[in-house]
């Protein structure tokens, strides 16, 4: 009797902040504080995931999202020097284009709950849950979808290799860690003892 | 079906193998030895790229599905794989002598163009959503670092920056449909799609996905990323991204459309309107076009609207022509290609078309073989394009499709005008410079074998035509 009341009260507490959260992104005068609204967001829709029962989706959301692609917001607010109000000025220009496109999109939305003949199919009934999602993706990932595992594999070498092809570039002058020659050195080769006279110098 | 043994999916699986853990392998040797090792890899690449080819044509020719029915050999993928293959190995040959003379040679080279080859031959075998993704997404990472190799060029890098985002937004437009696909229709294998009750969300993904497979083949509507970038990528690249790719999409969308679509779906009216807007669009665009590359692109993008029309006319006779016309198109535009990279002006290849002005008078060899190619393109008999445009048109019209054969005429005698604009300047004018010439032995076999293909294919059609039909009849499941 109380756990259903305890989720919905949760499904409202989340909801509730996610929105606020995601109008905070596009509200915040400061884009440093946009972002940081951004990551309380995606950590809200986590949390709506687990309450749903798809723990692996909320671990993604909180991995990547928050853990890669919100850092990289992050860096690139904050590193690269982007002028913010320069980019605001267009705002008045594109603002018809851009409410006509919210209509539309609100006028197919409610079209789309209130057509029956294009209303989605009701979900099925979620099955028993008898093991964690993660559990359950991790044996067919590794077995029937092995052959995928691996050439997703191959796509992240391509974009490794990619990325150093593109990027490095031999540089001239600085010092490299050479083990073999570093151990393999004498005293005698690189230690010189002077006699220095007081006050002459070398 | 009885399930196969890991052993025998693995042997139907070679030339992927062969491809990816050769691919690795020479980049363990290049990383190794860094100085003095760019040539042997490109050798070694090409060495690999013959044997895949050679295992390839000597796999099984009954239909056999493999990894749970996730990637499919027929006669149509080992036909559409030879014919990729050689469009890589000629990329890898002309990359090799390319490397050499611009000194830009990193030994990544090949290793990028062999993970490219293993997304072509994964798209080609797709038979299920999954796949169908990962081979495109693995041929065209690669593709964009490619395009982007001249690092320190600004076109360069533009083509390679135009290709990714738009690339990055048509996989975004082709998982969507996906996605829709899978959700309305319970399953991500070709044949559960093409089972699956009709509704309008499985209508809606097939139109994204297949929206999405267009941008591959650069179909107008989804073209706008082809000139840019065929104009900024190195030579070598623009040739890899005009043949072989385009080979591997055309066997997808054809694999995709027969085996997938529901009949409800409209895929026959979508791939009309991509034809007729390709046609329309290749021929009257290139018209005003200076650049040589920018108008080989758009003579690229109208090749791929006549390719669609013998899929739109379908049957066997339709995907006959569709296999010939990649084929001839594979053959030829990788001869054009290698002619541009051959001539010089001062160090640069020429840029523009009136470079090539009174090269009759200053390379005559080049000028006729330039000519020959150039004719082959435009399909004028009795080279080998127009037997590439009479099995599509021949096909189209059998099928009762009159007015797109009629449409595709039309286009193609616009686009005439532009090749032959071409060779007037070659022939019949004179040479404000003297183009010199610098053909490595690999760029001249390259180039003579083109050649020689578009010359003499009247002479023996069938060594194309009769693959052709083998692979049609395996696509459509006949004897």
């Amino acid at each position: 009797m109380l756990a259903p009341l305890l989720t919905q009260i949760a499904f409202y507490l989340f909801s509730a902040a996610l929105l606020a959260m995601a109008s905070g992104v596009i509200l915040a005068r400061n884009p440093v504080h946009s972002v940081l609204f951004l990551i309380m967001a995606f950590f809200n829709a986590a949390c709506l995931f687990i309450l749903m029962g798809a723990e692996f989706l909320a671990m993604i959301l909180l991995i990547v999202y928050i853990g890669a692609v919100a850092v990289l917001f992050l860096f690139v607010v904050m590193m690269l020097d982007i002028d913010f109000v320069a980019l605001r000025e267009g705002f008045w220009n594109y603002l018809p284009i851009g409410l006509a496109l919210g209509v539309v999109l609100a006028s197919e939305l409610i079209l789309l709950a209130a057509l029956p003949t294009v209303a989605l199919a009701p979900a099925p009934p979620p099955p028993e849950i008898l093991q964690p999602n993660i559990e359950r993706l991790g044996e067919v990932l590794y077995t029937r979808y092995a052959h995928f595992f691996q050439m997703a594999g191959i796509i992240l070498l391509i974009a490794m290799v990619g990325a150093i092809v593109l990027t490095l570039r031999p540089r001239e002058g600085i010092r490299r860690q050479e083990a073999a020659r570093q151990v393999s050195r004498k005293r005698e080769d690189s230690v010189e003892i002077r006699k220095v006279q007081s006050g002459e110098g070398l | 079906m009885t399930e196969l043994s890991l052993t025998e999916q693995l042997a139907l699986f070679l030339p992927e193998l062969l491809l990816a853990l050769g691919a690795m392998a020479l980049l363990m040797l290049g990383v190794f030895q860094r100085e003095e090792s760019g040539r042997r890899i490109a050798n070694l690449a090409i060495a690999l790229t013959l044997l895949a080819l050679l295992s390839a044509l000597t796999l099984p020719t009954e239909r056999a599905e493999i990894f749970g029915g996730s990637f499919v050999i027929d006669s149509f993928a080992i036909t559409m794989k030879a014919l990729a293959l050689i469009g890589v190995a000629a990329a890898l040959l002309i990359g090799r002598a390319f490397s050499e003379t611009q000194r830009v040679g990193r030994f990544e080279y090949p290793i990028l163009i062999l993970l490219s080859a293993v997304g072509i031959l994964l798209m080609i075998s797709a038979n299920d959503l999954i796949a169908l993704y990962i081979g495109i997404e693995t041929q065209s990472l690669a593709l964009y670092v490619l395009a982007a190799w001249h690092r320190d060029s600004v076109k360069s890098s533009e083509a390679g920056l135009k290709y990714f985002i738009l690339g990055a937004l048509s996989s975004g437009i082709l998982l969507y449909g996906c996605s829709m696909i899978y959700g309305f229709g319970g399953g991500i294998g070709f044949a559960e799609i093409a089972a699956a009750p009709p509704s309008a969300g499985l209508t809606i993904g097939c139109v994204f996905a297949l929206s999405g497979l267009a941008f591959k083949i650069s179909a107008v509507p989804f073209h706008m990323w082809t000139p840019d970038v065929y104009e900024g990528a190195p030579t070598p690249v623009a040739l890899f991204l005009a043949s072989a790719p385009k080979v591997a999409a055309l066997a997808l969308i054809a694999r995709f459309t027969l085996e997938a679509l529901p009949p409800h779906a409209g895929g026959e009216d979508i791939l009309t309107i991509l034809a007729i807007g390709s046609m329309i669009l290749g021929a009257v665009a290139a018209i005003g076009q200076a650049n040589l590359k920018r108008l080989l692109a758009y003579s690229a993008i109208g090749h791929m609207g006549y390719a669609l029309i013998g899929l739109i006319a379908g049957g066997e006779e339709g995907l006959i022509a569709l296999v010939v016309y990649a084929g001839i198109y594979l053959l030829t535009i990788i001869g054009v290609f290698c002619s541009l990279m051959a001539l010089r002006a001062e160090t640069r290849a020429p840029q523009n078309i009136e470079e090539l002005t009174g090269l009759s008078q200053t390379q005559p060899a080049m000028a006729f073989l330039l000519a020959a190619l150039l004719f082959s393109l435009a399909g004028i008999p009795p080279l080998a394009g127009f037997f590439g445009k009479f099995y599509v048109f021949l096909s189209a019209i059998e099928q009762g499709f009159v007015w797109l054969a009629v449409i595709g005429v039309v286009a193609s005698v616009i686009a005439s005008y532009y090749y032959l604009r071409i060779i007037k300047l070659m022939y019949f004018d004179d040479p404000d410079i003297s183009l010199r010439m610098e053909l490595s032995p690999s760029s001249r076999f390259v180039l003579y074998a083109s050649g020689v293909f578009a010359l003499g294919f009247i002479l023996a059609p069938r060594l194309l035509s009769e693959p052709a039909a083998w692979a049609a009849r395996g696509l459509l499941g006949l004897p």
